[in-house]
């Protein structure tokens, strides 16, 4: 065991593509954790997904030895954090984790969102940044601007900014240095009870859910019983060990140490990210603070194209969840689209991940509904309802008001485009809190924005109103009341329940119009006039037609045409039974996936 | 090589058809009738049809078939109307279409059919009863008119993709279908298939037999045949064939593809094809198929007679003129797969 003077521990900040993963590689190398045959590039990004996106979905951690100039060897623990605006909670229990940050800056792109906003996130833990200039081998790199940036944003000196590239190794051995130099070591009483945070889990189907965790105070021993604060369970601490490239067993783990624990837990939801390890006997006082209870932000139903695959959906979903305790499902059916589930996720980045991992991992055909937010209900008799899908809505005669999900985003941006960014958020509802010149050419803005509006093309307008240069980041800031109403869908009179949504009273129309436009485009003509409507409770706000289908009748049928033709029908005729059926109305699958894709 | 493929029936029927049969010279032409009859027993008065289109029809073509067995011709006359000729690429003027129709009737050919296209954005509806009216005019007893179709892969599939031609609208090829009806009725002519009209006596003999199931064997490349329970088609490629044909088995080329048909197919063949004609399907043929396909004909023809969409005589069902517009839609419901 190290002492705790000789161990770092520390994460990496950097907005998405600045080159954490690469970085973090050259750290892994240079230290021989990592041999340069087994070096894949970018070793931390384990799931394929991730290294294709280039985003760090689930977070790790990582022991590495460095031998100083100082003559003493140091342990090094890099914890890495999920890299995007979804996983902010988990992005807290990381860096509360550390001692110290290294604030990357890709010097061709300058500070964006996500740099500052995880900078904030370390600054109120107590963090020591150590800011580095990325990517300086780039000929576009704007070495003296992007300096100017970080000195003008963190208050340090020049001198104290590290160049760096990922690619060349440049200062690399520079950053292991300042490591052990400017980041302090843990601090906390080894003789205390045993605290420890636990800051990420995985799951490995030999060996269940297993907890990483960093100790604050005190030890733990193989063997150990152990209470899991929040959760109030208690387990035998089975297995602990050190993460290393492989998880190296260990007899005993000390204050500021950052370790695995093994319990048998067959279920990641067990393991609650942000949770306190303690003994059962003389456990600590209290629990570490920060703790929350993740919840689902956004809401969509998943259906299999094929009703045939429902079980094999939920099988699926349950393995998921098994690596996912942030992803939440339950029965769910409809009249258009029959057996599925609703599920949760914690915003539109993590919908999107589930739903490509069931296509690429899984093999699942799916059709996602028109997702929302997470309200919550307020009965005229004072019960307060949560609600997860637009069924759950309480009839408007007994419903007192309706409170909605506001997050504080943060974009970055130049200042030219500040105009259009608020004509944006105005639109999107949002209300203009603070603009801040990092530098005379990059503006922050922050802004209270439903999370509802971010849910529907908030994305791709944000990008084509700034030419891509905005960045932007959010986390979760209050609930506040709004005027909501539940828009249907009718087909000749039938309402399409796949195809309601919650939405804001001033949206209502034009989103209504929308979807009927895109049905009308979608859906095929048939025998008699299709009536598209979308209505709130009785009321009519828009409306299509398709006409009738006038002709359908081959012009030649001799001798091999008949067989053609009988072929063609036949065929034709399979695929309209697979069709959903709405009243009168068959809709192809295909156009519900078209219509619900939105965005 | 297939002479016992009709089982020695006689024949009642020859067509030439399919690409440009009127190119042919006068000695192919007897050389081919030649060899028919040689293999084949023909009905005395067969039906002996030959296509063509007006600008092959030249005084010599004429007078050349005027002298061999061909008792029909069957003229693509399309319209009458340049705007229409140009737009679907054909070789003929209108003028030179009726200088053909009266140059055939007065060389005696007074068996004719003519083809007609309707539904296209180049004809309006008074072109249309013009090109109709045409016909009536000239005594032609038999007509087949069909509707523009925007075929995948052909110039006009290709343009009304790219949006250099508009795409035919239903409606309009609808309302003129209902124009060609009311006029032929008018004029004496029966709407015996879907596409084709014929005053009494003048129903096409060969083309009948497609949709009456009657067996027929089809000579050429790509050409299908039918006995009753398979159908079959030589190879499309001309060389190929050819190649098959000289050299027989050695030649390692299969001539022609059989596929023997379900009862479900058989079936499904006989809904497709009789409903649209003026034989309808009968209970009965149902029956004879298997007799289980009755109950699930009549469970599935219901909700279209009481749409007035099929009409019932005999236990026999046709389309009524409503449904003769969806008859692709209507054959697919009462299918079974
Ligand atoms: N030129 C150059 N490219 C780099 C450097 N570091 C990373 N990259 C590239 O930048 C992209 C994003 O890097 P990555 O490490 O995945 O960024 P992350 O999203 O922050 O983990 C990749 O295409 C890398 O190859 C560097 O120092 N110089
Ligand atoms: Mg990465």
């Amino acid at each position: 065991m190290p002492s705790m003077e000789k161990i770092r521990n520390f994460c990496v900040i950097a907005h998405i593509d600045h080159g954490k993963s690469t970085l973090s590689d050259r750290l892994l190398e240079f230290t021989k954790t990592i041999a340069d045959r087994d070096m894949q590039d970018q070793a931390l990004d384990s799931m394929d997904l991730e290294r294709e996106r280039g985003i760090t979905i689930k977070s790790h951690a990582i022991q590495m030895y460095y031998n100083h100039n100082d003559g003493e060897k140091y342990t090094f623990n890099l914890i890495d954090t999920p890299g995007h605006v979804d996983f902010s909670y988990e992005v807290s229990r990381s860096i509360a984790a550390c001692e110290g940050a290294l604030l990357l800056v890709d010097a061709s792109q300058g500070i964006q969102a996500q740099t500052i906003s995880n900078l904030y996130l370390a600054i109120e833990h107590d963090l020591e940044i150590i800011p580095i200039l990325n990517k300086v081998d780039m000929p576009s790199a704007m070495i003296d601007e992007v300096t100017e940036q970080i000195v003008d944003l963190l208050g340090c000196e020049e001198e104290d900014v590290i160049h760096a590239s990922g690619k060349t190794g440049l200062g690399v051995e520079e950053i292991l240095a300042a490591i052990v130099d400017r980041i302090p070591a843990p601090t906390g009483d080894p003789k205390a009870p045993l605290q420890a945070l636990i800051f990420d889990s995985v799951f490995n189907s030999f060996r269940g859910a297993i907890a990483y965790f960093r100790i604050m105070n005190g030890q733990i021993r193989k063997g150990d019983l152990v209470r899991f604060v929040n959760t109030g369970k208690e387990y035998k601490a089975d297995e602990i060990g050190v993460l290393q490239m492989d998880q190296i067993p260990q007899k005993m783990l000390g204050t500021g140490d950052v370790g695995y624990i093994i319990t048998g837990i067959k279920e990641s939801k067990e393991i609650k990210v942000g949770d306190t390890i303690t003994h059962v006997d003389n456990p600590c006082e209290e629990a570490i603070h920060g703790f929350e209870e993740v919840k689902p932000m956004v809401f969509a139903g998943i259906f299999p194209v094929d009703n045939d695959d429902f079980e094999d959906l939920r099988d699926s979903l349950e393995k998921l969840q098994l690596n996912d305790a942030s992803l939440v499902f339950e029965p769910e059916t409809s009249v258009a689209l029959g057996f599925g589930f609703r599920c949760g996720f914690l915003g539109m980045l993590h919908l999107d991940i589930i739903q490509e991992r069931l296509t690429r991992e899984f093999d699942q055909n799916v059709i996602t509904t028109i997702p929302n937010v997470s309200y919550f209900a307020y009965t005229k008799k004072g019960e307060k309802i949560t609600i997860h899908t637009p069924t759950d809505m309480p009839d408007p005669t007994l419903l007192d008001r309706v409170e909605e999900p506001i997050i504080s985003a943060q974009i970055i941006t130049k200042p030219e485009y500040i105009g259009n960014i608020m004509t944006l958020c105005m639109e999107k509802r949002g209300t203009l809190k603070s603009q801040h010149y990092l530098t005379q050419y990059r503006v922050e803005l922050t802004f209270d924005i439903p999370l509802a509006e971010i849910v529907f093309d908030f994305y791709d307008r944000l990008k084509s109103v700034t030419r891509g240069y905005a960045s932007f980041d959010y986390h979760p800031d209050s609930y506040k009341p709004a005027d909501l109403v539940k828009l249907d869908i009718k087909l000749n009179g039938e309402p399409v329940d796949a195809l309601s949504a919650l939405v804001h009273r001033t949206k209502a129309e034009a989103f209504g119009r929308k979807i009927c436009k895109r049905l009308k485009e979608l859906l095929p003509r048939q025998q008699f006039v299709i009536a598209i409507q979308a209505a709130i409770g009785a009321k009519i706000i828009a409306r299509e037609t398709i006409s009738a289908l006038r002709k359908d009748v081959t012009a030649k049928c001799y001798g091999g045409d008949i067989t053609r033709k009988r072929k063609l029908l036949e065929k034709q005729k399979k695929g309209k039974k697979k069709m959903r059926q709405v009243g009168n109305v068959s809709i192809p699958q295909k156009a519900f996936l078209d219509v619900l894709k939105l965005n | 090589m297939r002479s016992d493929y009709l089982s020695g029936d006689t024949l009642q029927s020859i067509y030439f058809g399919g690409g440009t049969p009127s190119l042919l010279t006068e000695k192919e032409l007897s050389a081919i009738f030649n060899q028919i009859y040689k293999t084949f027993s023909i009905e005395e008065d067969a039906e002996v049809t030959l296509e063509a289109n007006p600008d092959d029809l030249t005084p010599e073509k004429v007078q050349i078939l005027k002298n061999s067995p061909v008792n029909r011709l069957s003229i693509g006359i399309q319209s009458f109307f340049e705007e229409d000729l140009k737009a679907w690429n054909r070789a003929h003027t209108a003028a030179e279409a009726i200088a053909c129709i009266q140059r055939v009737q007065d060389a005696g050919f007074e068996n004719l059919t003519a083809d007609l296209i309707y539904g296209a954005t180049t004809t309006p509806d008074e072109h249309w009863v013009e090109n109709i009216q045409r016909l009536i005019d000239f005594k032609i007893p038999h007509l087949s008119c069909y509707a523009l179709t925007v075929e995948e892969r052909t110039a006009l599939g290709h343009f009304v993709r790219k949006g250099r031609v508009e795409a035919p609208k239903d409606e309009h090829a609808a309302r003129q279908f209902e124009i060609l009806m009311k006029m032929m009725a008018e004029h004496g002519y029966d709407h015996y298939e879907i596409s084709n009209f014929a005053k009494s006596g003048y129903y096409a003999v060969h083309n009948s037999s497609y949709w009456k199931g009657s067996h027929y064997l089809g000579i050429g490349p790509g050409a299908h045949s039918f006995n009753g329970d398979s159908r079959s088609w030589n190879i499309a490629n001309n060389p190929k064939y050819i190649k098959a044909i000289r050299q027989g088995k050695q030649s390692g080329i299969q001539l022609y593809e059989t596929e023997y048909l379900t009862l479900e197919q058989k079936y499904n063949e006989y809904i497709l094809t009789g409903l649209r004609t003026i034989w309808g399907c009968s209970l009965e043929h149902i029956r004879s198929i298997k007799p289980e396909f009755e109950a699930h004909f009549i469970q599935k023809v219901q909700p279209f007679v009481e749409k007035n969409w099929m009409q019932e005589q005999a236990k026999t069902f046709t389309l009524t003129q409503k449904g003769k517009l969806l008859a692709d839609y209507i054959s697919a419901e009462l299918f079974l797969l």
